[in-house]
């Protein structure tokens, strides 16, 4: 998969350094569900961060540590964007700061997602959990660029109806030409939209699997059933793309945390085809 | 008006199904309209029909004293509700209840296992079909037992 043209190149530029730190201040905070917050950030050196939609940063707090998160706000603005589940220390952390509070960041790294390999093609977004947060950058330069692809269809799928991530800019998406499903695994008495499964959605979606861009992430185990209903349509194996989540640390394939045998899923991916994982996605403990 | 053949020559469940055996299945059929809120069927009545959407939404689920409805999924257009009708004691196990104003055609499941038992041939046709739903059902239920968006790691519910 070829890089995104705005994506920084794997060999960086010279004086700067994956290892370099960046502060960043918090100047918006929104509690998106019971567990999950979004954060805005400013650089305080003011220059804003470039990235391609599906990158990610290595976000740390000082004292805590670092985690990699991936970059959920819109390429063509300034602010940097973070939507953080906190299931853990650090991001316990990160998901409990306040407005003016400063955070690390380094970055951005990885393969995005390369929505321009879907002009002229119809786009199917499929998102589980807090699965949208890394598709959603891709889906708002979709939006930019609206015109220049055919049918582009968001199917999400979450745990229950108050687990969904920014509802009603998802609602908005519908007035863009853009056909949005949701569903969730389990209703509640005001919710009257669909109850199942994600990958139930995939067959009833609207698009032409042999000129189709597919664009997955979500828990491991949803990836897969999606991407067997999407092989089972028609949908070309390097035509599916999925975001990996793998232990990622220095983000420039040094350290070895991330390996998948013989990639390196903060420089390879997180984004990569099925055509590229389909033999390492069948390795049980890879 | 369209016949009901010619509406379920539209409908997914029923694509390649020749005209003769549409023909033949129509019989046992009719046009039903919920209205939002209105129960397809109730958990423990004679499941003795089964329906096609042709529009619209329907929630299965079952009632609890205290919670109230509970919806175990919804069946949409394009879909079909209710497979007690082919398999004894033909008793519903779950409510079935509008979510919005939904079009149906009902299948007389009495009439639809007659026609079966007399042309084998379409009756293991139409196996094969709802063994398909039964399957899809199955394989998302048991997706769904493994609470994907869960805390990776954290006690199932």
């Amino acid at each position: 998969m070829p890089p995104a043209p705005e994506a920084p190149s794997a060999e960086w530029p010279r004086g700067h350094s994956a290892f370099r730190v960046r502060e960043f201040r918090v100047v918006d905070r929104q509690q998106d569900t019971a567990d999950t917050v979004t954060l805005a950030l400013a650089p305080l050196d003011g220059q804003p961060l470039a990235f391609a939609p599906g990158q990610f940063t290595m976000l740390g707090r000082v004292g805590v540590g670092e985690v990699p998160i991936s970059i959920s706000g819109n390429p063509d603005r300034g602010l940097l964007v973070h939507t953080i589940r906190d299931v853990g220390g650090v991001t316990h952390a990160l998901a409990t700061s306040d407005v003016a509070d400063v955070l690390d960041v380094r970055g951005p790294f990885g393969q995005g997602w390369c929505v321009e390999d879907g002009y002229g093609s119809d786009v199917v977004v499929v998102a589980g959990g807090i699965g949208l947060a890394p598709l959603r950058p891709a889906v708002l330069r979709l939006l930019a660029e609206r015109d220049r692809y055919r049918k582009v269809s968001v199917l999400y799928g979450a745990r229950t109806p108050s687990d969904r991530l920014y509802p009603s800019e998802v609602a908005r998406w519908r007035d863009r030409d853009v056909d949005v499903v949701e569903v969730v695994d389990q209703g509640s008495p005001e919710w009257l939209g669909r109850v199942g499964l994600v990958t139930t959605l995939v067959p009833r979606a609207h698009f032409e699997p042999g000129r189709t861009l597919a664009l997955v992430c979500g828990p491991e185990v949803m990836m897969r059933f999606v991407t067997l209903a999407l092989l089972d349509l028609g949908v070309p194996p390097d035509r599916i793309r999925l975001s990996m989540e793998r232990s990622m640390k220095c983000g420039v394939g040094l350290c070895g945390h991330c390996q998948l045998r013989e990639l390196f899923v903060c420089v390879d991916g997180p984004v990569l085809d099925y055509a590229t994982l389909a033999p390492l996605l069948a390795i049980r403990e890879l | 008006m369209r016949t009901i053949d010619e509406l379920l020559h539209e409908h997914p469940f029923f694509a390649g199904l020749d005209a003769e055996a549409l023909q033949l299945i129509a019989g046992c059929a009719a046009n039903r309209h919920a209205r939002t809120g209105d129960y397809l069927y109730r958990e423990g009545e004679p499941a003795d029909v089964f329906y096609v959407i042709r529009r619209g939404r329907v929630a299965i689920e079952a009632d609890d004293p205290v919670a109230g409805p509970m919806v175990i999924e919804t069946v949409d257009d394009g879909e079909v509700l209710g497979w007690s009708w082919l398999i004894p004691p033909h008793q519903w196990l779950f409510d079935a209840r509008a979510l919005e104003s939904t079009s149906t055609v009902v299948f007389d499941g009495k009439c639809l296992r007659t026609k079966c038992d007399e042309d084998p041939n379409l009756g293991y046709d139409l196996m094969q079909r709802v063994a398909q739903v039964m399957y899809a059902r199955l394989q998302a239920a048991r997706i769904r037992l493994l609470d994907l968006y869960g805390v990776p790691g954290a006690a199932r519910p």
